[in-house]
């Protein structure tokens, strides 16, 4: 591990130190925080119930149908949007001033669309997600070197041995930053969704755990999503390090 | 060309030119989507999809009623609160991250996961921390928007060429003359970028911040309309607050690419 990879690891042990040290002698009150290691047992007795199980599972899938589908629409969008020039630059500030949308307040149009299922929750994941993938797409793509560009004309390259052999490496670190937001985003649409207005899933079970005063559970719930969303991002940090080492970057 | 780089203001007139005609795209695109809004209101039925005629006059209707001032007012005052608060911290705790190394590559993968983590799921531990009204709201508006303007503000600062570091040492600046008149300046436009996030983002933390932790605010007109299904007075907020936030980010939007071309010619 490096120097500051150590330091990190001391540092977040300590601030666990310090707040599990808070609560067990008084300094926060315990209606509000509970002791990091009470946490931990919530999170597993949280585990333990086949209905908390349910209430992840549901989640996870709306999350992995959000994220699947922004990044092929919006990688799609941003192939086309990146041909389309004259449509690119006018849609340019909407895009840019997208995310100051809350995009949540459609969650009504949606239950009226859809139906009070599934599929408004993975609406609004998608439509948090898409914008964030297109944005991406279109950047890398510009990035592209000509050089790169013209060197394919050269040796006629078909379509798909263009897209693979030119497009995937040059515009990696782009199209792996739109993947990480678009993982950011549909989880924070789906929960966001969950806990406004819907009846199942890790956000509502977090509310019903507050609304309930069951402390536990609810840190308990609070402490594996964090940990779901923490480790889903590691596993992507590590491979685009280690794709990067590749490329020799 | 040549010939055109001799006559800087023929350039720049192209350049305002072009950026006329792409105004004029995004107005035309503007004008399709709502004509799309039309139609999708014609299909669904006005119950699901108020038209835009219909939601427009309904948002002034609101805007009229003697309740709105107090709700815009307290919605207003969090969220420049947390504004101010996300800009200002933010600001001083990425130029230190930025500037000291080692603190910036420790806490970095920190911030970055909190960045991605759903806050929203923090609400329940705000509530009890701040208690229900204005603080847990401004609260909530902090976290989310205070976290990109660190990110962008670190980044920038890193990315000042080092030349411009040493020449402030070979001068003998103090730590604050740095700041003032090397790093921030070399940093500006990237930190711009980084302002426009953090707004963006702390205007949707205070508005769910409402939702869940007043009784006041667009936020609790916006939840109590979703409840009662008043889908007409959800749109019309909905386009309230679409409208306002398109504008601001618009205007931060032309500041930055101003920066942007002042740091190019420079």
């Amino acid at each position: 591990m490096t120097h500051a990879g150590l330091i990190r690891l001391a540092l977040i042990l300590g601030a666990l130190a310090l707040l599990e040290w808070a609560c067990r002698y008084g300094f926060v009150s315990r209606e509000a925080v509970i002791p990091p290691t009470v946490m931990l047992q919530g999170a597993w007795r949280a585990l333990a119930s086949e209905e908390t199980r349910g209430e992840i599972l549901w989640t996870l899938q709306n999350v992995a149908l959000s994220l699947v589908l922004s990044l092929i629409v919006g990688s799609a969008a941003g192939l086309l949007l990146h041909k389309a020039t004259r449509l690119r630059r006018a849609l340019d500030p909407l895009l840019a001033s997208y995310y100051a949308v809350p995009t949540f307040v459609f969650y009504p149009l949606f239950i009226v669309l859809f139906g009070l299922n599934r599929w408004p929750l993975i609406a609004i994941g998608f439509l948090f997600a898409v914008v964030a993938v297109i944005i991406n797409t279109l950047d890398g793509l510009a990035r592209i070197p000509r050089a790169f560009v013209r060197t394919a004309a050269v040796m006629r390259l078909t379509p798909a041995q263009y897209a693979v052999h030119i497009i995937l490496p040059a515009a990696a670190p782009w199209l792996f930053t739109g993947a990480k937001f678009a993982v950011a985003y549909s989880f924070i649409g789906v929960i966001a969704g969950e806990f406004v207005v819907s009846g199942a899933g890790m956000g509502h079970a977090i509310a019903f755990a507050y609304n309930s005063f069951d402390n536990r559970m609810m840190y308990g719930l609070i402490v594996l999503l964090f940990a779901i969303v923490g480790s889903i991002n590691m596993l992507f940090w590590s491979f685009e390090r280690r794709l990067y080492a590749r490329a020799g970057r | 060309m040549p010939a055109q780089d001799a006559e800087p203001l023929v350039a720049a007139e192209r350049i305002e030119r072009r950026d006329h005609a792409r105004s004029l795209d995004t107005a035309l695109l503007i004008v399709g989507l709502i004509a799309l809004w039309q139609a999708g209101a014609f299909i669904l039925g006005k119950d699901a999809l108020p038209s835009p005629v219909a939601t427009v006059s309904k948002l002034a209707a609101i805007m009229g009623d003697e309740d709105f001032p107090r709700h815009a007012w307290e919605t207003a005052r969090a969220f420049f609160t947390a504004l101010a608060i996300s800009l200002a911290a933010g600001l001083v705790i990425g130029l230190a991250l930025g500037a000291h190394r080692l603190a910036g590559e420790v806490t970095e993968p920190i911030l970055a996961a909190l960045y991605a983590i759903p806050k929203i799921t923090l609400y329940p531990v705000i509530l009890l921390l701040f208690g229900l009204g204005i603080s847990a709201k401004i609260a909530f508006g902090v976290i989310h928007g205070i976290i990109p303007v660190i990110l962008f503000t670190m980044n920038a600062v890193r990315n000042i060429r080092a030349v411009y570091l040493r020449s402030a040492r070979a001068m003998r600046l103090t730590l604050a003359q740095t700041a003032g008149t090397i790093i921030i300046p070399a940093a500006l436009p990237e930190i711009v970028s980084g302002f426009r996030i953090g707004f963006a983002l702390t205007l949707l933390g205070t508005l769910i911040g409402e939702m869940f932790a007043s009784q006041r605010g667009i936020g609790y007109m916006l939840v109590k309309a979703m409840e009662t299904g008043d889908t007409a007075t959800v749109m019309s907020l909905a386009l309230l607050l679409v409208v306002l936030a398109t504008a601001a980010s618009a205007a931060l939007l032309a500041l930055d690419r101003r920066l942007r071309r002042h740091a190019i010619a420079a």
